[in-house]
């Protein structure tokens, strides 16, 4: 074999987005997210009752400002809509190949193994980050569209500017898809348990609704800080001025150490899993 | 490459074994594929083909026993030998929700040797040789049995190959279909590429091999060239009223005689006796020979001596 004759490094992951991405089912959840904040925005709109002082976060201030249906669209999603599309990507990985049969051709290419499993991981928090940006966008457009648009006034009272707007915007995608990559590699690990899709995605799926739930029973709180969803809602800080990391950067950690623990979990049973589908 | 017979061996397996729980798949296996031949691998359902087919490609690891392909030790060197490697194992996998050139396009840029300059013309070139090139953009999905199977060949042969390893590559195909893959893997063959294949159809074994092996239940039954197969599968019948002078002379000449013979007949399988020597012994211990039959067995009756007349699955 000549080294010159090569592809290119990253052929296999711009073949498993394209792959991803132009497949119905991942266009179908991602505009299912894409109308989360669009039923907001026509029912905050159509009622205007946003002002009662109850439901999520951020409702009361769309009817004074577009931008914030962004916000809550996010705050609504992040418990269920956001983990379950996830669940369904990462959970599908592995297992979803299996199922296919496909597997067995990737890994006798080569694909490599482990090189396999990264693109898998790779693959499924890029769909995190385009999951959580469909829904801001989406909010940002629908917004603009229904109510007026003005300067955000942030939780410490200051107020921004569209640019400054954007950037925070940008750190709260940033944010939101980063906690979720905690359970994109808990979902790697279980989809290369099983050769059943349906059952690495169900399962994967159970596991954020349990974290969640085991977060709101206080007789849990010394593990609170270590579960994956713990900072899921912690994003409060990226509107303040000035901007607090300490949330920020204690997800970051939290989820790397998900990813560290779950990645090797994923390639200690993969790299030695007899392949007999 | 590294020794002699690994140059001249393109798959060679010693005490090859898979153990699921209890059961043997595959036990003690020790075969010996030469490089340039077009090797049968045969055997009943569930005698283990697939099984090794699997250990040699790296997707299942051996419970004990050794692979060296194309000169080198598997799994251990898996990632040069398999791109000289083309294969389809138990039947082709489709992405259904992908049209055909899509799925093969996808397997392509899995392997990080292949070029992606070529890509696109090899995809084409592999679809042309299996006669899908007309339904290439449709949807996987859509396909036919015997259209997905065309797609598992040519995703075989998306790079030259030195080896090419085919489960079953004939299955769902139609007579054209068939005919088409017999000539593809001749002209492989021609090219220099060494073919193991293993098949149910023994007619297209018996056209096509040089070699062959035949597992069952686990074990290697029979492993050489096919002529040397068939040659241990002579029968020799002689009809006779002397029926016990005539069983005595073929014992003297070490024939093993076949202890279901029908009245006034005695057969023998022909090693390396002649047929001339025994009719001249026959002659002369003075029995009276009324008929002497001297036919080759088909590659179908030697299988079914070798593997058991049972329809029924070894469990
Ligand atoms: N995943 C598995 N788990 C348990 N047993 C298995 C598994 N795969 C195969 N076996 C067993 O191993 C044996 C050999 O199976 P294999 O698929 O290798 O047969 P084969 O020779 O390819 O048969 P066929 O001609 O039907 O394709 C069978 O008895 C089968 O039941
Ligand atoms: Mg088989």
């Amino acid at each position: 074999m000549s080294q010159a004759e090569s592809g290119r490094p990253l052929a296999l992951l711009s073949s498993e987005l394209v792959t991803l991405f132009r497949r119905r089912r991942t266009l179908a959840m991602l505009g299912a997210l894409a109308l989360v904040p669009i039923l907001i925005a026509i029912a905050v709109r159509v009622t205007t009752a946003g002002n009662s002082g109850r439901g999520p976060a951020f409702i009361g201030e769309i009817t004074q400002n577009g931008l914030f249906v962004a916000f809550t669209a996010l705050t609504v999603s992040i418990p269920l809509f956001l983990p379950l599309t996830v669940g369904v990507v990462a959970g599908d990985t592995i297992a979803g190949e299996a199922n296919l049969g496909t597997l067995r051709y990737l890994l006798i290419a080569p694909a490599g193994r482990v090189r396999l499993l990264v693109v898998k991981f790779v693959a499924a928090g890029i769909f995190a980050i385009a999951a959580t940006l469909v829904i801001v966008l989406a909010g940002v457009a629908i917004g603009a569209a229904l109510f007026p648009i003005r300067p955000v006034t942030l939780l410490s009272g200051d107020t921004i500017g569209a640019g400054d707007f954007a950037i925070r915007s940008a750190l709260l995608v940033g944010y939101v898809s980063l906690s979720l990559l905690g359970l994109t590699a808990i979902g790697l690990f279980i989809s290369t348990l099983t050769t059943v899709p349906v059952g690495a995605m169900a399962a994967t799926i159970v596991l954020a609704a349990a974290s969640q739930i085991a977060d709101a029973l206080p007789q849990l709180s010394a593990i609170h800080p270590w579960l994956f969803t713990h900072n899921w809602l912690g994003f409060a800080d990226l509107l303040r001025n000035p901007i607090s990391w300490d949330n920020y950067g204690q997800n970051a950690l939290l989820q790397l150490g998900y990813i560290v623990v779950f990645g090797a979990l994923a390639f200690g049973r993969f790299s030695t899993k007899d392949i007999l589908s | 490459m590294s020794d002699a017979a690994g140059s001249r061996l393109a798959i060679e397996t010693s005490g090859l074994g898979k153990s699921f729980g209890r059961q043997r798949a595959v036990d003690d296996l020790d075969l010996s594929v030469p490089r340039g031949s077009v090797f049968g691998f045969l055997g009943p359902n569930g005698s283990g083909k697939t099984t090794t087919i699997r250990m040699l490609l790296g997707l299942a690891a051996a419970t004990s026993g050794e692979i060296r392909m194309l000169g080198e030790p598997m799994p251990t060197a898996l990632r040069s030998v398999l791109p000289r490697v083309g294969a389809l194992v138990e039947g082709p996998a489709i992405y259904p929700f992908l049209s055909g050139r899509a799925n093969l396009l996808r397997l392509d840029s899995a392997d990080r040797h292949a070029s992606s300059r070529t890509r696109r013309a090899r995809v084409g070139a592999a679809l042309d040789r299996v006669g899908l090139s007309h339904a290439s953009e449709k949807r996987a999905h859509a396909y036919s049995l015997g259209m997905k199977q065309r797609l598992g060949i040519a995703n075989a042969l998306l790079r030259p190959r030195e080896l090419l390893i085919l489960d079953e590559p004939s299955n769902g195909l139609d007579p054209q279909g068939t005919r088409e893959v017999r000539n593809l893997i001749r002209s492989l063959a021609e090219e220099g590429t060494t073919v193991f294949v293993s098949s149910h159809l023994l007619s297209e074994i018996e056209q096509l091999c040089s070699h062959v092996a035949v597992m069952s239940a686990g074990r290697l039954v029979a492993q050489g060239t096919l002529d040397e197969l068939r040659r241990g599968a002579t029968r020799l019948t002689v009809t006779t009223p002397d029926v016990e002078d005539a069983r005595r002379v073929l014992t003297e000449l070490r024939l093993e005689i076949e202890p279901a013979a029908s009245d006034g007949a005695v057969a023998a399988a022909l090693t390396d006796v002649l047929p001339e020597t025994v009719t001249a012994a026959l002659v002369a211990a003075g029995v009276r020979v009324r008929g002497i039959a001297v036919a080759g067995e088909t590659l179908e009756e030697r299988f079914v001596a070798l593997t058991g007349e049972g329809f029924d699955v070894a469990g």
